[in-house]
């Protein structure tokens, strides 16, 4: 079992300076996720959740302890090779959405696609593809400016799997849907999930995200007090 | 190519910022093209007059003569040297003699300088012909300021009192025969053009002169004793000096209008940079690293360099080509710099003005966009893509 495990978090720490001292806000995490997971971190407010995703997704890197992905330790990594490892296996989706304003629907969906050089042709079909998963192929010209905020999430969640990466890092994805889009959008990343067995880490403290949760873990001042997996068949 | 794609698709989206940003700056190119144009339209004109209507190929200057000292020019003559007799007979040398006399147009006195021409000659385009004729008084021709600042007109006669060569006053009538037009103020204002010949016998100096001009296809060749060879180039000095000053003068012009637009890149950049760091988060996220986004951005900033340059050509070039064609009119009060500038100055565009101003402004543009964006390189993306001032 321990070769699907795609992620291993060892005695991680994460401190940040504050005035003339420091704030700890993760203390010793040791977790490890496996491939097609579908878990979230799940906390109050300044829990670590984000800080732990951010380091999951080589945005960050650990004070101490060791965080590996795909093999790739993120303490060790260089900004290049961190922005390899995000452009090729990581996706991320965003609370505030964070598509661009002057792109349209397919060319914010493109934009991973272009810095993997993938060709014209491959990149149409994969946008088209990733579109489709999320139900916007209608709204290819649009911009995130004519769009709902569901849309624009959803635009987000085409983003982030259009290049089919291995992890998908999503912090407070539903924060700002109400509750019909998020269920909406809760659905299609489920899908995802179970058809592409892509792995699904959130960082939430929304009740509607938790209860599609397959694996809960709870955070609560930078340490992990319960994790849970959920049986989904009852 | 990623980032050049990217760049453009940030300048369209960003829509009317980036066209006023672009419309500024190809201002700043037109202008600096249609500026230098006309100086060196002026340039051109300049020297291609001053050449034949006073330079010539060069001169030969007797060894006394200094026309910015007017003491000399009683001692500055001398018989034509034997080296230059046959070039003056076959017409590709042309003698000219000057002596200080003065007139008295309506009762008043002023001192001009007589000038002796060949009335045969062709290397200079001053009308000496007018001068062979059959009047009893001294046949002169003057300019246009000349006969502006003496009141005088074709036909009219002023005394004229000169000393000889032996120191003797001497006076007599002169009968305005022609009064020419001519762009070079130095062959006109305070002179009267009479022919060789009579100011040889009015002042008693039968086959001297002062100057010998060549013609200005003909190869100069060797020094000649007692007198100085004077080339194009030191003939033209003068005008080259003070285009040469005008040129410097009208840099800092331009470059004050390329500073403006410089200085909205550089604001649209910082604000750009400021606005947009979460859409650097986000990029960042994506897979970008840090050094291509500082890429992005600065393409981002010289593409407006670019665009600028394709509406500067858009509009630019027919205006430009309209002001080549139709000239560029000069204000009157410039006709007593004392240099030759003609009514109309045509803008001369070379390939090489266009081609150095388009560089100068996209390396400038480039620069000043590259200097904001090493702000960039020092934002935490996970703060950034959250939009957090750092």
């Amino acid at each position: 079992m321990e070769d699907s495990k795609i992620i291993l978090i060892d005695a991680l720490v994460k401190q940040f300076p504050i005035g003339g001292g420091e704030f700890t806000a993760l203390d010793g995490i040791d977790l490890t996720f496996g491939k097609g997971e579908f878990a979230g971190v799940v906390g109050p407010s300044g829990s670590g959740k984000t800080t732990l995703l951010n380091i999951i997704g080589s945005l960050d890197t650990p004070t101490d302890g060791r965080v590996s992905v795909l093999d790739q330790s993120i303490g060790d990594l260089s900004h290049k090779k961190a922005a390899r490892l995000r452009n090729e296996h990581l996706g991320f989706i965003f609370q505030t959405f964070n598509l661009l304003p002057v792109y349209t629907v397919f060319e914010n969906v493109e934009f991973p696609l272009l810095l993997l050089k993938m060709t014209a042709a491959s990149r149409k079909n994969a946008v088209q593809d990733a579109l489709e998963w999320v139900g916007l192929s209608n709204k290819v010209k649009s911009r995130p400016a004519q769009l709902s905020g569901g849309e624009c999430q959803r635009v987000a969640i085409a983003r982030a799997m259009v290049k089919r990466p291995e992890i998908v890092l999503a912090d407070e994805p539903t924060a700002n849907l109400d509750a019909e889009n998020s269920h909406n959008i809760l659905q299609t990343m489920e899908k995802l999930n179970a058809e592409l067995e892509t792995t699904f880490i959130f960082a939430t403290h929304d009740e509607k995200v938790i209860r599609y949760l397959h694996r809960k873990i709870h955070l609560e001042d930078g340490r992990v007090v319960k994790d849970e997996l959920i049986d989904k068949k009852n | 190519m990623i980032a050049l794609k990217l760049a453009y698709r940030n300048l369209v989206g960003a829509g009317l910022r980036t066209w006023l940003n672009v419309i500024v700056l190809s201002f700043s190119f037109v202008v600096i093209i249609w500026y230098q144009g006309l100086l060196e339209g002026w340039n051109r004109q300049a020297r291609r007059d001053m050449i034949e209507w006073e330079v010539g190929g060069g001169q030969y200057w007797h060894q006394e003569y200094d026309p910015y000292d007017p003491f000399t020019i009683r001692d500055s003559h001398g018989s034509l040297p034997e080296g230059l007799k046959a070039k003056t007979e076959k017409g590709s040398h042309t003698p000219i003699l000057i002596s200080q006399a003065t007139i008295f147009p309506e009762g008043r006195i002023q001192s001009i300088l007589l000038k002796g021409i060949d009335p045969k000659q062709k290397i200079l385009s001053i009308p000496s012909e007018y001068v062979e004729t059959d009047v009893e008084e001294i046949p002169a021709v003057i300019g246009t300021r000349m006969a502006k600042s003496t009141n005088l007109k074709i036909g009219d006669l002023v005394a004229v009192r000169w000393r000889d060569v032996n120191g003797t006053f001497d006076a007599a009538e002169a009968r305005i025969v022609h009064i020419m037009k001519t762009n070079v103020g130095t062959v006109d204002n305070g002179q009267m053009w009479i022919p060789l010949k009579r100011l040889r016998n009015m002042m008693q100096m039968p086959g001297e002169v002062t100057i010998i001009v060549s013609d200005k296809d003909t190869a100069v060749s060797g020094a000649v004793a007692g007198w100085n060879f004077k080339d194009q180039d030191f003939l033209l000095q003068d005008i080259t000096e003070v285009i040469q000053a005008k040129k410097v003068g009208i840099s800092i012009i331009y470059l004050l209008l390329l500073f403006l637009a410089m200085l909205a890149i550089f604001n649209t950049q910082v604000l750009s940079i400021f606005r947009r760091r979460k859409e650097i988060g986000t990029h960042i996220a994506l897979g970008m690293t840090r050094g291509q986004v500082v890429r992005l951005f600065t393409i981002e900033g010289a593409m407006h360099g670019i665009l600028a340059a394709i509406v500067a050509a858009i509009y630019g070039i027919p205006v430009l080509a309209f002001s080549a064609v139709k000239g560029f009119a000069m204000p009157q009060a410039v006709d007593s710099y004392g240099l030759a500038i003609a009514e109309k100055i045509f803008p001369t565009y070379s390939a090489g003005l266009v081609i150095g101003t388009t560089l100068l402004v996209l390396i400038t543009v480039t620069i000043v966009s590259f200097l904001p964006t090493r702000r960039i390189s020092k934002m935490k993306p996970t703060e950034a893509i959250r939009g957090k001032i750092q």
